[in-house]
């Protein structure tokens, strides 16, 4: 059993754990996820590592209540055990000086960005973060990705904070703009790393998105979580879960990510205003 | 002397069309009449070729000896001396070509059921309330690791654990098992036997780490740094092989690994009670002839599927199923297309597959693996309507820890060198056995090698 150290609710709907798991916080790097399963006759669920602490021994994980299983996390106080922690899973994040990097985090994607903007900080990059949220009530963690960036840019879909609109709009006038950029690197819903995509493809900036298929193991062993990228079917928890974002095939992504939807509900799509046929 | 009854005696089974609908345990197992007249039939022969036949070599007439006399304790002393799963490999080994195959009665009629014996003496034990535990060798101080918790490590640790040494199993999954529990269904292994041998294991003093990863949370030339003086690696190959085809990443379309993973170890077929959900059409295709696509193809029928057909592009003479499974299978409503091959999966125009373009085979000459190899008949192709299709052809090993373990050896196929008496590996301190080195097997083949690995570690740690 794993015990909660503590537990944040920093925006409706959305909450904050930071579990128990030294062995996990021992080798955690940016970019990795753990699987967690909450009880007995939970399923495993894949979740990004949001931050760890090596001395304390703790994972920060993120995560939306989007179902049955995150309410039952979301429903667990701190001093509460979860019965499974498996991790650190996937490859690290690719981190090298590239020279200015963009970090576009979308939703509960901006805490997650955090350890990423960080090591790319440290090794030297120019860290743009372009923050997009709902409105500003829903808006977190951009302090603290913030202090490991050169720039931030915040946008609202409703205005209520920073920039109002679309966040393809702001990540469109920042690839126009004087600033060369190097690379582009996006965590958020499907469909916004599919259409944030699109946009860098038309400039030609090298876009790495942080993908996230159904998973079951998250060892390799069911390919549960197979993706293609370049006509190649990758496992992402094993391949990934980083990716060439212009080579993915987002489409079959985004079925593949609504295998169950009967069972789990229309809660997967629920950042999902763009694309309506999903 | 009596005269030998050359018939065995039959094991009562779950009507075909009840069980097919069930997840209960499809062989009930002898009663102690049966037993008794089954162990009634060996000839106590002085040669003991079965025992030769078995790869970690129980004492088979000396057990069988036991049941007869009516001293159960004695039978499962005998069998446990070699065996530390017995409930396990009496009902999944494939006796047929091992022990009973080479029985001196399987020459004139049916050979000493001696896995039903096996399982009768296990389950008998465990009708008992409580296992007793054999006398462990005195501590010898050295820690050892082995990786992986299927029937390969979990041999190797009971070994290790009797001759004294301190032995901690890393297991990835969240339960201890492996293929035996994710993979084997209830119907022909109950988890809970599973779990009762597993805990046998742990009362000879051996700790289980669950959701380890070696790997990822801990590497080998970690484990050796941190004070481990000798590690086993028993990762076994489960790793699944798609068909690379067209189609194949489309909804519906499961490697036999998740198919199997979720119903068995998640126990999707008890959603919602359980959380983890499964989707199984009307008609299912599993694609493939061995023993993996037999469970799959029964697991599907037990979840509600209307039809479901075993695609294979040998003929019936190739499977390398179990001629009992495939029996089963055939009795529970199974439908076989033989010499067919899938060439194309195709969608629903919204991400679900809805069918199967196949073609027909004809078997040419013998291939590496001496059957024949199947040549597709051309212009033979045909459309097959299904709702789910299960890929069960086979696994590697999974590259976690060869690509994270300096200096271990790797064959092309992916398989761990390692010698095949010993279990040694191309790198000092490790070893291996079972399906990592071997490709996919049985499960009484891991346990051999787990066996030999576990006398290999004890001399080398005693000189």
């Amino acid at each position: 059993m794993y015990r909660i150290m503590l537990r944040e609710d920093p925006v409706p709907n959305i909450h904050l754990l930071k579990i128990e798991a030294p062995a996990v916080a021992r080798k955690a790097q940016a970019g990795q996820f753990v699987i967690i399963r909450v009880d007995e006759k939970g399923e495993r669920i894949p979740l990004s590592i949001a931050d760890w602490d090596r001395e304390e021994g703790g994972i920060t994980i993120v995560f939306n209540e989007v179902g049955r299983t995150t309410r039952k996390l979301a429903h667990l106080e701190a001093g509460d055990e979860i019965a499974n922690f498996v991790g650190p899973l996937g490859l690290p994040a690719e981190i090298e000086k590239f020279g200015t990097v963009a970090c576009v985090a979308i939703g509960y994607g901006v805490v997650t960005m955090v350890p990423i903007a960080r090591a790319l900080k440290e090794a030297g990059n120019r860290v743009i973060s372009v923050i997009w949220a709902q409105s500003q009530n829903m808006l977190f963690g951009d302090e603290r990705l913030g202090s490991f960036s050169d720039q931030l840019i915040v946008n609202t879909d409703d205005g209520s904070y920073g920039r109002k609109g679309s966040i393809l709009d702001v990540l469109e006038e920042l690839l126009r703009g004087s600033e060369r950029i190097d690379r582009v690197i996006i965590i958020g819903p499907t469909c916004m790393m599919k259409f944030c995509s699109a946009i860098t493809k038309l400039f030609e900036v090298k876009t790495i998105v942080s993908l996230n298929p159904i998973m079951v193991d998250g060892t390799g062993m069911c390919g549960c979580c197979r993706v293609e990228v370049g006509g190649e079917t990758k496992f992402a928890c094993v391949d990934g879960p980083e990716f060439d974002g212009h080579e993915v095939d987002w489409d079959l992504l985004m079925a593949r990510r609504c295998t169950y939807p009967a069972e789990k509900g229309r809660a997967l799509m629920y950042h999902c205003q763009n694309c309506a046929q999903w | 002397m009596p005269k030998v009854d050359l018939n065995r005696v039959s094991m009562p089974k779950q009507e075909p069309l009840v069980r097919a609908r069930n997840f209960n345990e499809v062989a009930l197992g002898y009663t102690a009449e049966q037993a008794l007249s089954e162990a009634s039939r060996c000839l106590q022969c002085p040669k003991r070729s079965c025992v030769d036949g078995c790869p970690v070599e129980v004492d088979i007439p000396d057990f069988i000896m036991a049941v007869r006399d009516g001293n159960m304790p004695e039978a499962v002393r005998v069998l446990k001396a070699k065996n530390s799963l017995p409930g396990i490999c009496g009902r999944v080994c494939p006796q047929e070509t091992q022990c009973e195959a080479s029985c001196s009665l399987a020459k004139k009629g049916a050979p000493i059921a001696i896995g039903r014996l096996e399982r009768y003496v296990a389950d008998w034990e465990l009708s008992q309330g409580q296992m007793e535990k054999p006398q462990l060798a005195k501590p010898t101080g050295k820690r050892t690791a082995v990786v992986g918790a299927g029937p390969a490590g979990l041999t190797a640790a009971a070994d290790l654990a009797k001759l004294g040494h301190e032995v901690t199993i890393f297991e990835a999954l969240h339960i201890a098992g492996g293929v035996l529990m994710y993979g084997i269904p209830e119907f022909r292994m109950p988890k809970h036997i599973v779990q009762t041998e597993v805990d046998y294991v742990k009362s000879l003093g051996v700790e289980i780490r669950l959701d380890s990863v070696v790997g990822k949370i801990i590497t080998v030339d970690e484990l050796l740094e941190d004070g481990y003086s000798a590690v086993f690696l028993g990762t076994g190959a489960g790793l699944p092989m798609f068909l690379n085809i067209p189609g194949e990443n489309l909804n519906g379309v499961y490697s036999a690994n998740e198919f199997l993973t979720r119903t068995n170890l998640m126990k999707a077929y008890l959603f919602p009670e359980y959380d983890t959900p499964l989707k199984v059409g009307r008609r299912v295709a599993v694609i493939g002839g061995g023993n993996v696509a037999m469970d799959a193809a029964r697991c599907a029928l037990r979840l509600g599927a209307e039809e479901v057909d075993i695609v294979y592009r040998r003929s019936e003479v190739e499977m390398p199923a179990r001629r009992e499974e495939v029996e089963n299978a055939q009795e529970e409503g199974i439908i076989f297309k033989f010499l067919t091959n899938p060439t194309q999966c195709m969608g629903d125009g919204r991400g679900l597959v809805a069918a199967m373009e196949c073609i027909e085979m004809e078997l040419g000459e013998p291939d590496d693996s001496g059957r024949r190899r199947p040549i597709p008949k051309a212009g033979s192709e045909f459309i097959m309507e299904v709702d789910t299709v299960v890929v069960a052809l086979g696994t590697t090993p999974n590259p976690l820890v060869p690509t994270t373990t300096e200096g271990l050896e790797v064959t092309r196929r992916g398989t761990v060198v390692a010698d095949e008496e010993t279990g040694k590996t191309k790198k000092p301190l490790v070893w291996a056995g079972g399906d990592l080195v071997t490709g996919a097997a049985t499960v009484i083949s891991a346990m051999g090698a787990g066996k030999r690995a576990a006398a290999s570690i004890h001399a080398s740690l005693r000189e």
